[in-house]
């Protein structure tokens, strides 16, 4: 065993108080660390899990149609603001077919699914509600929401004149598997479709309002035969999403629009939310690296003495300097295993605790081995990074000095 | 005549940058190989800085040291510490073992600074050092556990672990009671006359000190007398 290393397990066995003490310093700055930064992390992946459930990453849809005043330019300017947004009636995108293609393309994206959606009126007896259809191909749609798994009563085939409701639409209109119901658009057409399926994706909002059924069955009913009224992606990356919708508008002229854009405020909250944990973390760091630091100050000033023997006894300097590294860097170490056990512990019993009214976790408290991996590397180099200064004093100690002040 | 083991030439030491205090005075001294030379002398003499500075652990001020043959003014301190660690075993008035170690790890620790790692083979040879000071028993324990003829006992076997033609003792028996102190000081004379080891003990004791084979006394930073016995 090399001499450094010999004499930083004897120094740390020797200081054992010292040692235990300092190393359940780091293991909790760790353990607050992973916990902190798990449970951050598992909140904000279930937060966007949950915001992306219902929608998708970007919505391509056709450009605006704008009211074009018949005036000269300088006549317009002063009527501008007297201008109205037409009202837009259902759409379709010019030639879908091929931006289908063009989409699908494009190597972030990995599911695409043209969709003809407007609004319409569902009635069933009496009781009349104003929905959303969404006429899609029931494969392709799939794709891009997790509607499948989240089905509460039948299937999801939105075929022939199926339709798939959400629950709480179901329970507004009473109906349930296998009940009809009448659909009616605001163009005049109206059509009976049975419920082949009820979905919850979880948002009370597009439970209320979501009427799936089959692309062509949407056309008809909204007056855009052949066509399609936005084309929904899904994308590896969710975090590209500003980019690619950027992009798209760019090469196509068509609007698209991103999740990242219509869900700005949770982004932002999230990021404040990260930030604020970086700025905990970053003090935690610091304050290991002072206990780490202290102690092994105090332990260079304790063993002066013995410092002196050991260049008497023909230790070198940078073996001394060594064995104090050496000694912040198993505090690092020791520290981080004992912390990332802790704070995965300490997360999964949280995550354990507080739960869903149906037993299911709240959100996952997700360790990552990233983190773990992270997390050692941090403590480490601070336990290192610690050690260097009294590990420098240590190894410029005078040993004639130290002896006779024995 | 062989070459000394020891050979200082002018040597001055002093301290201070401001209020300058010489302690040491123009020292010369010769110490041949298998010597067993007491240095006495007043307290505040300079005995402990004059060891300091033969052990390597201190430079002179002025002069020259010169340590089996090689010359010291030109080594750097990894240097100083390669020629120390290979010539010169220490004895201290306290035994300054390190509490962390077993006493046989302190027997060990010179040749683990010379190698700059532990091997198996330094531990046989430790525990004989360590029955030739009558400790067989205890090489595990830990200094705190052995009395203090014990502890120096270890000292002395540490100080003699990587065979050195000298050994530096300084006031090795100063904290003992009569009769431990004679024992200690028989066993550095053994090891004097067994292995030709060349000692040079700082004492107190007239006593002890007359029986070596050469007083060199120190007063005021001078060496004042240095008196060789005829022969056993
Ligand atoms: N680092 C230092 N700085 C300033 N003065 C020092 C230093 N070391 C020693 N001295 C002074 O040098 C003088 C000699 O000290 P030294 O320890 O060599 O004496 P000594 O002969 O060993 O005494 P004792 O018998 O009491 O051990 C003393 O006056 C002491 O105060
Ligand atoms: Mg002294």
């Amino acid at each position: 065993m090399p001499i450094s290393w010999f004499l930083a397990l004897r120094f740390f066995r020797e200081g054992r108080l010292q040692s235990v003490l300092i190393v359940v310093g780091v293991s909790v700055g760790v353990a607050v660390m992973v916990f902190l930064s798990a449970l951050i992390d598992g909140l904000q992946t279930s937060l966007v899990a949950q915001t992306l459930g219902t929608q998708a990453h970007v919505v391509v849809r056709p450009p605006d149609e704008v009211a074009r005043p018949m005036l000269a330019s300088s006549e317009a300017v002063a009527i501008a603001a007297r201008v109205e947004r037409t009202a837009q009636r259902s759409r379709s995108i010019v030639g879908w077919q091929q931006v289908v293609e063009g989409l699908s393309a494009i190597p972030s994206v990995t599911a695409v699914s043209p969709t003809v959606t407007g609004p319409a009126v569902a009635t069933r007896g009496n009781a009349t509600r104003a929905v959303v259809l969404y006429g899609i191909d029931p494969e392709r749609f799939a794709g891009i929401y997790p509607i499948r798994e989240r089905m509460v009563a039948g299937r999801f085939e939105p075929t022939g004149t199926g339709c798939v409701i959400g629950r709480e639409l179901a329970l507004d209109l009473g109906v349930g598997e296998g009940d009809r119901l009448r659909l009616g658009s605001v163009e005049g057409a109206s059509e009976v479709y049975t419920v082949a399926g009820v979905f919850d994706l979880g948002n009370r909002e597009v439970n209320r309002r979501w009427v799936v059924i089959s692309t062509r069955g949407a056309q008809t009913l909204l007056d855009l035969v052949g066509g399609v009224s936005s084309v929904d992606l899904r994308l590896r990356d969710i975090y590209s999403a500003d980019e690619v919708a950027a992009d798209i508008t760019a090469r196509t002229g068509l609007i698209a629009d991103s999740w990242m854009k219509t869900n700005a405020q949770l982004l932002v909250a999230l990021r404040s939310q990260s930030s604020s944990s970086q700025m905990i973390q970053f003090f935690v760091i610091l304050a290991v690296a002072m206990g780490i630091a202290s102690v092994l100050v105090v332990s260079v000033v304790q063993k002066g003495k013995e410092i002196g023997i050991l260049r008497a006894m023909g230790v070198g300097r940078s073996s001394v300097l060594w064995v104090f590294l050496i000694q912040g860097a198993m505090v690092g170490l020791i520290g981080s295993v004992i912390g990332t056990a802790l704070g995965t512990g300490l997360g999964v019993l949280f995550a354990g605790m507080v739960r869903n009214a149906d037993g299911s976790p709240t959100f996952p408290v997700t360790v990552s081995l990233a983190l773990v991996a992270r997390s050692a590397a941090i403590a480490f180099f601070t336990g290192v990074f610690a050690a260097a200064l009294p590990a420098r004093s240590a190894a410029r100690l005078d040993p004639a000095v130290a002896i006779r002040n024995g | 005549m062989a070459e000394p083991v020891l050979l200082l030439e002018g040597v001055f030491k002093s301290y201070g940058n401001g209020v300058v205090t010489e302690v040491l005075k123009g020292v010369d001294l010769r110490v041949e190989r298998g010597e067993f030379a007491a240095l006495i002398g007043p307290s505040g003499s300079g005995k402990s800085t004059l060891l300091n500075i033969l052990g390597l652990l201190d430079r002179p001020t002025r002069g020259r040291l010169t340590i089996a043959g090689e010359d010291t003014a030109h080594l750097d301190d990894a240097g100083l510490t390669r020629l120390r660690g290979r010539t010169i075993g220490f004895v201290f008035q306290f035994h300054h073992l390190l509490p962390g170690l077993s006493a046989v790890e302190n027997v060990m620790m010179p040749m683990i600074a010379a190698t700059g790692r532990t091997s198996k083979e330094m531990v046989p040879r430790a525990r004989r050092l360590l029955e030739r000071v009558g400790l067989g028993e205890k090489a595990g324990a830990r200094p705190n556990a052995l009395s203090g003829g014990q502890q120096q006992r270890v000292a002395i076997a540490r100080a003699l672990a990587l065979d050195p033609p000298l050994v530096l003792a300084d006031e090795p028996t100063g904290n003992l009671d009569t009769k431990t102190a004679d024992q200690i000081f028989e066993v550095m004379r053994e090891f004097n006359r067994e292995l030709g080891v060349a000692f040079l003990i700082v004492t107190h004791d007239p006593r002890l000190a007359t029986r070596c084979d050469r007083t060199i006394d120190l007063v005021d930073g001078r060496i004042v007398s240095d008196r060789r016995r005829a022969g056993p």
